[in-house]
């Protein structure tokens, strides 16, 4: 909550302290004045009671939550059909299978780097978003935002606004008290408990954990991970709230860094509302007061709690709602909008030296933020490259070391292979397995198929989605002797798919 | 350079943001006394708190024997033991089933020979692998027979595999024990005849030349167990000596070392260290090793089987174990 603690991404001294008049320490002011002359180890939280507000970037707020709160409850009851030996879960992460699915895409534990793909997008999409409109993933669709709103709006339905909450506070408990908060934290608890429900359904067929869960036949896990799910979210959301932005996430810090003065922040526009003064002083003396009028409405409204005069500080989640809030009461008191508003340090600079305001979005259209799509693109487009292009068999072959190689009766060579095939499709499959490179007369039988019906060709069956895995056994006959060779796998559907994997042949000479 | 001004500290406030430095300074950069918030102060204290919940419920202080037990008895013995029961209860169903079963029948029934292989796998890891070798390929400097390969002393079946598991061989703990002895003849021929011997045996796999003479001697004293072409009984346990495998080795010298003071496996029988299942699992294991004869078609010996056991000792016998015992 301190501007000590904000992001310093200004190269050259600016002379922001003009915006800072609160800069001297007034005995028992917290994060806005200075505390007593021996401050205390530790400081008491301050509850934050903001105000209701409506304006665009409320709504905009609005829309955000209801979408992200939609794609958690919705997305676990979304059914795709994927024949008879697959779920028919849109999305479905499946531990015990070792297995994702995500609509058409069906992830192996191998394929694991497309999920890391998929994690560095999301990544440089946060660059991209922090570099382009600032903190935006903090003030509109981080989870902790999203559920501290739920929770304040929770609030606000059974305590009334930021007065009558601000007096609860301060209220003796009694029983009405009890009451109210009684209520109040049952709904933050039923909020928790259908947060950590919905989180388990990901990870299992929803409708039956769903009826599982209710009858007392759920993993024990299932129970646990909503347990603590509950837990984490009625203690973080209803009571932590801006205390995990500003103390416990590393994401403000990190964003803090990539800023510069072409972000987006939300800024206070001091050169234009200082001297701040209440609007009878404004009116009389005209020339003397800024725009601003000290109204303190933009403190009322914020989530965080902070004053958004005192410049760019880690407690600042950007949500805008403090631009609402001021551009109702510039409304109300007949001067243009904007006076708090989104603008990128340099605009700020050229515009506090007369120039006009420039519209907002600007700011986008430069170099980092076209590489930082570019990079972001590319990833994506490679990854989809790679999910349309892959193979659904596969094939490894690792060689016995011991023993390396062994003689039969009538002195021909035999190694023994450990293969595992690979069938990636939702349907059994039948493949063949051939030997390749090897002198004729070389055969190879497995430890489901005898060795009188060994043979230079064999083929198995793999199960759907799954990996068998099979023994070989093959023979280089008398005389003969082989080195390098390969495996070759082709799938006999109509894809005849293939892999090889090429592999050695110990003889009696070779060691 | 650290200008440590400990004498200033009566509170100097930093302006902006109303908070006492702590008096340390780095190139000018200065480090602010910010509190902590109290509710850290709180977590720490749960933390301490749940400490001592944790050291009464569960083990904590070591002392000179064994740690404080804990009032729920938790051990990670205890809750190996537990995943033990749970793993051998998961189990039974199959144990059952191949408890029911001949081994014949085990191997018409992929689905569980895979399982009892892998079973197999594991108890051989345990119980054979000290003479048999980690990969079963046995070693032939100490006689261990190699399990890989299609050559069976005692035949290849997994009936016949599984009948070797249970008896043994040469095992005083089985009266049913397989067991065979091949003379010495250290002393019943010469020098000479024995050399003529040694070359006849491994011409039969074509790797010397033999005589009339030496052809003679072995189809007199050798070939009743070993047939006259070498071919081997598994009736009676009598190797072949036609192919390129060999127990003891394979040139002359081998051969005319077992010819004179012949060695004898021993390989004790399991019934009574472990239970029919996992014999039978053992079978399977051995026989999935890419050397197992089939089983559905009854051997075909020519005229007279005879019974395994009680036969003369008088032939060659090379069984899968040789403690140097007669």
């Amino acid at each position: 909550m301190n501007s000590a603690d904000a992001p310093s991404t200004v190269a050259e001294p600016r002379d922001w302290g003009s915006a800072v008049p609160a800069a001297k320490p007034k005995p028992g002011g917290g994060g806005s004045g200075g505390p007593p002359r021996h401050q205390d180890l530790y400081e008491k939280r301050k509850s934050v009671h903001n105000k209701r507000i409506d304006g665009p970037f409320r709504r905009f707020k609005w829309a955000i939550m209801v979408v992200t709160l939609a794609i958690y409850y919705v997305t676990p009851w979304i059914r795709w059909d994927r024949g008879p030996y697959a779920p028919d879960q849109a999305v479905l992460v499946d531990l015990a299978n070792r297995r994702f699915y995500m609509f058409d895409i069906e992830i192996w534990p191998h394929e694991f780097y497309f999920v890391a793909g998929m994690l560095i997008m999301a990544g440089v999409g946060l660059f991209l978003v922090t570099t382009a409109v600032g903190r935006a993933w903090c003030g509109y669709a981080c989870p902790q935002t999203v559920w501290t709103d739920l929770f304040q709006h929770v609030d606000r339905f059974f305590d009334g606004d930021r007065n009558a909450r601000m007096r609860l506070d301060k209220a003796p408990w009694g029983p009405s008290k009890i009451m109210r908060r009684g209520s109040k934290w049952t709904v933050y608890l039923l909020i928790s408990m259908v947060t950590g429900g919905a989180w388990i359904l990901y990870f299992a067929d929803a409708p039956t954990l769903f009826v599982d869960f209710f009858t007392g036949e759920a993993a024990f896990v299932a129970y646990a991970t909503v347990g603590i799910l509950t837990f984490t979210t009625f203690w973080l959301g209803g009571f932590m709230r801006e205390q995990v932005c500003i103390y416990m996430c590393p994401w403000p810090r990190i964003q803090a860094a990539m800023l510069d003065e072409q972000s987006l922040i939300v800024t206070y526009k001091d050169w234009r509302g200082e001297q701040r003064g209440s609007l009878k002083k404004a009116q009389k003396e005209p020339d003397k007061y800024g725009d601003c009028i000290d109204c303190r409405e933009c403190v009322a409204v914020c989530p965080t709690g902070i004053d958004i005069r005192e410049g760019q500080q880690i407690g600042c989640i950007t949500c805008a709602l403090c631009i609402d809030a001021c551009d109702r009461v510039m409304k109300d008191i007949g001067r243009p909008r904007g006076l708090i508003d989104y603008a990128t340090l340099d605009q700020c600079e050229r515009e506090s030296a007369g120039a006009a305001p420039e519209p907002a979005w600007k700011a986008l259209l430069r170099p980092r933020l076209f590489i930082y799509f570019g990079v972001w693109g590319a990833i994506g487009l490679a990854m989809l490259f790679a999910l349309g292009t892959r193979a659904h068999t596969d094939l490894t072959v690792s060689p016995d070391r011991n023993p390396p190689y062994l003689l039969m009766k009538d002195g021909a060579v035999r190694n023994a292979y450990t293969l595992r095939l690979r069938n990636m499709e939702a349907r059994p499959r039948e493949m063949e397995i051939a030997l390749v490179g090897l002198p004729a007369g070389s055969v190879m039988w497995t430890d489901a198929i005898n060795r009188e019906e060994a043979a230079a060709t064999q083929t198995v069956e793999v199960a759907a989605d799954q990996t068998r895995v099979v023994r070989a056994y093959v023979t280089v006959p008398t005389g003969e002797s082989a080195n390098e060779f390969t495996f070759r796998l082709t799938s006999l559907d109509e894809q005849r798919e293939q892999d090889t994997a090429t592999t050695t042949f110990t003889g009696p000479g070779d060691l | 350079m650290m200008a440590n001004d400990q004498d200033r500290q009566e509170s100097r406030i930093d302006e902006p943001t109303g908070t006492e430095f702590v008096g340390h300074e780095w190139d000018g950069i200065e480090e602010l006394n910010t509190p902590l918030p109290r509710w850290w102060l709180w977590t720490f204290y749960a933390t301490v708190a749940w400490s001592l919940v944790y050291v009464v419920l569960y083990p904590a202080w070591p002392l000179v024997e064994r740690a404080t037990a804990g009032t729920l008895g938790w051990s990670s013995r205890g809750e190996l033991a537990e995943d033990l029961q749970r793993a051998e209860a998961a189990q039974s169903e199959f144990k059952a089933q191949l408890a029911g079963m001949s081994t014949a029948e085990l191997l018409e029934n992929p689905e569980l020979m895979q399982r009892a292989v892998a079973g197999g796998a594991a108890a051989f890891k345990v119980n054979c692998v000290q003479c048999h070798g980690a990969g079963a390929a046995g070693y032939e400097e100490f006689g261990y027979p190699n399990l890989n390969d299609d050559d069976w002393i005692w035949g290849g079946d997994i009936s016949e595999i599984e009948y070797t598991l249970i008896h043994g061989i040469r095992w005083e703990g089985s009266d049913q024990t397989r067991l065979n002895f091949m003379p010495a003849y250290d002393g019943v021929f010469e020098d000479a005849q024995i050399d003529g011997l040694a070359r006849h045996v491994l011409s039969l796999s074509g790797k010397a030349e033999s005589d009339a003479a030496s052809a003679e001697l072995y189809a007199q004293n050798c070939a009743a167990c070993h047939q006259p072409a070498g071919e081997g009984d598994q009736a009676q346990g009598a190797p072949a000596l036609n192919d390129a495998i060999w127990l003891y080795g394979g040139d002359l010298d081998d051969v005319r070392t077992q010819i004179l003071n012949p060695r004898h496996g021993v390989m004790p029988g399991w019934s009574d260290k472990l239970d029919p299942v996992t014999i039978k699992m053992l079978a399977a294991y051995v026989h999935s090793r890419g050397g197992g004869e089939a089983s559905e078609v009854p051997e075909e010996t020519p005229g007279d089987a005879p019974p395994i056991m009680e036969d003369e000792p008088e032939e060659l016998a090379m069984a899968e174990r040789s403690d140097e015992q007669r």
